[in-house]
């Protein structure tokens, strides 16, 4: 077996989860931002309402 | 109900890619003229063929909204384009390291490599102009627009090794040949595999249009509070 070929294959496989997983993180910390947007939203309206 | 939904999806996908990954390397031989590199043909087909299912899943989506305008759909095809373009660029970044030991560079501007990076540019334009435009109905109405131009181009990038001379392989899975140009153990694999990204292209579509409804929820709270 060619070294260099199985040493690309690698690289191909670890780029294309690297991918995914770089997609999965940005969705996580959307999703943190998000969640704590809407919260602080909710404050703002409910106390809106009580004054 | 999502969230049960989306845990299901990524076990089922973990157990089906923990048998491919044995299959691929465990099980199947290397291909005779390709070696070992033959195997990235596991992740670039699959990688590709689920980012063009999602762009014209998101036609359909876009197509309803255009007709009647309710801004779910648009946020569902927002959600199903965005996990499209990462699926997409897997394909990119695959076939580009399988070239460099194949064909000994890491590009040519062939019609089917150009025709994906112009599909890819396309998608990344539709992801960045949501994000420039703040008015909804605007959105929605340019976002369903550039995906149906989007689409024409998945069409020449599905066909392009049929109607030019590519340096890119010709087709080779039996829904396009008939059958013949692949090993079958091979192709269950790699239909597998599709099935695997398909899988969790799904559960990240389902988060990401989670967060699109959670954007239309803020948006309508601050619009509510400044009324």
């Amino acid at each position: 077996m060619d070294a260099r070929n199985f040493t690309f294959m690698f690289y191909g496989f670890l780029a294309a989860w690297l991918i995914v997983l770089l997609y999965v993180v940005s969705l996580a910390r959307r999703g943190a931002r998000l969640t704590k947007e809407l919260d602080d939203v909710k404050q703002l309206v409910a106390s809106g309402q009580k004054s | 109900m999502r969230e049960k939904l989306v845990i299901v999806l990524a076990g089922l996908a973990a157990v089906l890619l923990a048998y491919n990954l044995h299959h691929m390397f465990l099980v199947l031989p290397n291909e005779v003229s390709q070696d070992f590199i033959f195997r990235i043909i596991f992740f670039h087909v699959p990688a590709g063929i689920v980012g063009m299912i999602g762009f014209f899943v998101a036609l359909i989506f876009s197509v309803w909204y255009l007709a009647g305008g309710d801004l779910r759909y648009d946020s569902v095809a927002a959600s199903i384009v965005e996990v499209s373009v990462v699926f997409s660029i897997v394909n990119l970044v695959t076939g580009s390291i399988w070239a460099r030991v194949i064909w000994g560079i890491w590009w040519t501007w062939d019609y089917r490599l150009t025709s994906q990076l112009v599909c890819v540019l396309i998608f990344v334009g539709y992801v960045m102009m949501r994000r420039a435009i703040d008015e909804p109905t605007q959105r929605a109405r340019l976002s369903a627009a550039l995906t149906i131009f989007g689409c024409f181009d998945s069409v020449v990038v599905w066909k392009s090794i049929e109607w030019f001379r590519n340096n890119h392989p010709g087709p080779v899975l039996s829904i396009r040949t008939g059958g013949g140009n692949m090993d079958p153990d091979y192709e269950r694999t790699l239909w597998l595999n599709f099935l695997a990204l398909l899988i969790i292209g799904a559960a990240l579509a389902l988060v990401r249009s989670r967060q699109e409804s959670m954007e239309r929820e803020i948006d309508s709270l601050r619009r509510a509070a400044h009324v």
